[in-house]
């Protein structure tokens, strides 16, 4: 579904990411593990358009992205929800959602039956739907974040980095979460992530990024067997 | 659903109706004639808050293109095209040169938008003062016609020779503005545009094209700008370069900011509020600039969303307030 092709990709000058390459296939459910620094955003910013690679390619189903602008990437059906919580913080929930959903304006049903599909998975967000996004808890603001990018239907869903600055239990509940997303609504993921404990104990396979090259990859429990893997990152 | 309250309603239509038999009460041409400017930089203020309030582009060169929208019609119809055409091909005029600077501008984030619209800003005041062939440098352009009478079937015509011809013109258009821009505003289109203001990163992300969302609300607002400058110019008879000065950009910005910026009444309101208090300080000459500019940062600091939306929450506070003493009364009173 998704492939990339010897990908570099340069910052003001600064090559970030060096010759990536790597599969994922229709249904999947991916790790990207990798320290801070490792250029997971870069190469998901890079995947998603934001960034355009300055030498390799990326396919999407078949077909090039990596010369696409963002938006018509979003409408391939390939979303980033980028890292940080991004939301819009004075917009309301719905707001937030109905934005989520921009790529199928026009479809009002298809809109309106995404927004029970996520209400239903978040039934906090439907309680507070009125309420401003900037006014939300971490954990709330990053449901937010998933479920706006769940709106407009992905057929596969970059998810950088959910984790970051949640309480454990949050975690928890936000790895049940996605693993949901993709067992339940059958959306590849790929999810970049430094808590490689989490990311391999609910994804299939993963890659580890070191300094912007792909060092590793495999099934989730010869990673987590890894030697390499479990001084780096579980600190076993 | 948190619905309007009635009263709210009750409020416009009053405005409304105060704003319609205007002409009867204020039989001062003076006071008339500063209401009248006032509907005209409530129109163009507007206009800038689409870019500025609703996109949270900061330009700087609305005054130019009310300007344009000016010194077109002037040129216009001095040169013999009936008012009723040279307003909107003005108004498209400056639309056109809006998306010129658009194009290279928009592409950057921040405040480079900024300074390239404020340097285009002055470098137009700059021209129209000194192109004499086309603007008249400094003494401008004189003797511009007014608008020519709408014949209406079994009522005879509409005539703009008086000043309360101009004042009804310059309120519809007032109108026809805001409406579109409400429809604009609540609209998913209008959605993108908060969008873009409130996170432009994500907005992409989520398949907003921003540089187009961006393109789109700036040349609108061009437009708006240009559409007040060409009544301005049939109004007054006149033109000078004043019309098109980065001074007018400012002013705008005040009423914008003031008045209450992502709101639609707020410039309307920033609009009027403004020029009467400068009346009012007459007595204090230039240092009214001191009390304005003080003005100015209390209500960035403690109102963002300036007079409108300080009464606002303060609405809010009432309602809260009511609900939590009269829980029972709340129908009642809606």
């Amino acid at each position: 579904m998704l492939k990339l092709t010897q990908v570099h990709t340069d910052i003001s000058g600064m090559q970030i990411i060096h010759n990536v390459s790597l599969e994922i296939k229709q249904g999947e459910f991916v790790a990207l593990l990798g320290s801070n620094g490792a250029g997971k955003t870069t190469l998901f910013r890079t995947i998603a358009g934001v960034l355009k690679p300055n030498t390799g390619s990326i396919e999407f189903n078949g077909a090039p992205i990596h010369r696409l602008p963002v938006h018509k990437v979003v409408g391939l059906g390939l979303v980033l929800c980028p890292q940080g919580r991004q939301l819009f913080p004075h917009l309301t929930v719905e707001k937030n959602l109905r934005l989520g959903a921009y790529p199928l304006r026009g479809n009002k049903i298809r809109i309106h039956k995404n927004l029970d599909r996520v209400y239903e998975l978040f039934p906090i967000l439907k309680e507070r739907s009125q309420q401003q996004a900037g006014t939300f808890s971490g954990g709330e603001q990053q449901m937010l974040a998933i479920a706006r990018a769940l709106m407009s239907e992905p057929q596969m869903l970059l998810l950088d980095e959910p984790s970051v600055g949640l309480a454990p239990l949050i975690v928890q509940q936000m790895a049940d979460v996605i693993s949901n997303i993709n067992h339940e609504m059958d959306t590849t993921i790929f999810l970049s992530e430094q808590n490689a404990n989490m990311a391999l104990n609910i994804t299939d396979r993963g890659y580890v990024l070191e300094s912007g090259a792909c060092v590793l990859s495999g099934d989730c429990d010869q990673l987590k067997n890894d030697e390499m893997v479990r001084k780096a990152y579980i600190g076993a | 659903m948190f619905t309007k309250p009635i009263h709210t309603k009750l409020l416009y239509l009053a405005i409304l109706a105060a704003a319609l038999l205007l002409p009867w009460y204020v039989p001062d041409a003076y006071i008339f004639q500063i209401v009248t400017m006032s509907v005209l930089y409530a129109i163009a203020a507007s206009g800038m808050n689409l870019i500025l309030g609703f996109t949270g582009q900061v330009t700087l060169a609305h005054g130019a293109f009310f300007g344009m929208g000016a010194y077109g019609v002037a040129i216009m119809t001095k040169a013999g095209i009936v008012f009723w055409l040279a307003l909107p091909v003005s108004a498209l005029i400056a639309a056109f040169i809006g998306l010129l600077i658009g194009l290279p501008t928009l592409r950057t984030r921040g405040a480079y938008f900024a300074i390239v619209t404020l340097c285009f800003g002055v470098i137009v005041w700059i021209v129209s003062g000194n192109w004499i062939e086309l603007t008249g440098g400094h003494n401008g352009i004189f003797g511009i016609p007014r608008p020519s009478p709408i014949p209406v079937p079994f009522f005879g015509q509409i005539e703009f020779f008086t000043q309360t011809g101009m004042y009804y013109l310059a309120l519809a258009v007032l109108l026809l503005v805001l409406f579109a821009l409400y429809r604009l505003v609540y609209s998913v289109f209008g959605l993108t545009f908060m969008a873009v203001r409130n996170n432009e990163p994500l907005a992409d992300s989520v398949g907003i094209n921003t540089y187009a969302t961006k393109l789109v609300s700036f040349v609108a607002g061009c437009f708006i700008a240009g559409l007040a400058g060409g009544m301005y110019a049939a109004m007054m008879g006149a033109v000078s370069p004043s019309a098109a000065g980065y001074m007018l950009t400012f002013n705008f910005l005040i009423f914008v900011i003031l008045g209450g910026m992502a709101t639609l009444p707020g410039p309307v309101v920033g609009a009027f509020a403004i020029p009467v208090l400068m009346e009012f300080m007459q007595f204090l000459d230039d240092y009214r600039m001191l009390i304005f500019g003080a003005l100015l940062i209390m209500v960035i600091i403690y109102f963002p969303m300036g007079l409108v939306g300080g009464l606002r929450r303060l609405n809010q506070k009432v309602a809260a307030w009511r609900q939590q003493k009269f829980p029972e009364s709340d129908h009642a009173s809606r």
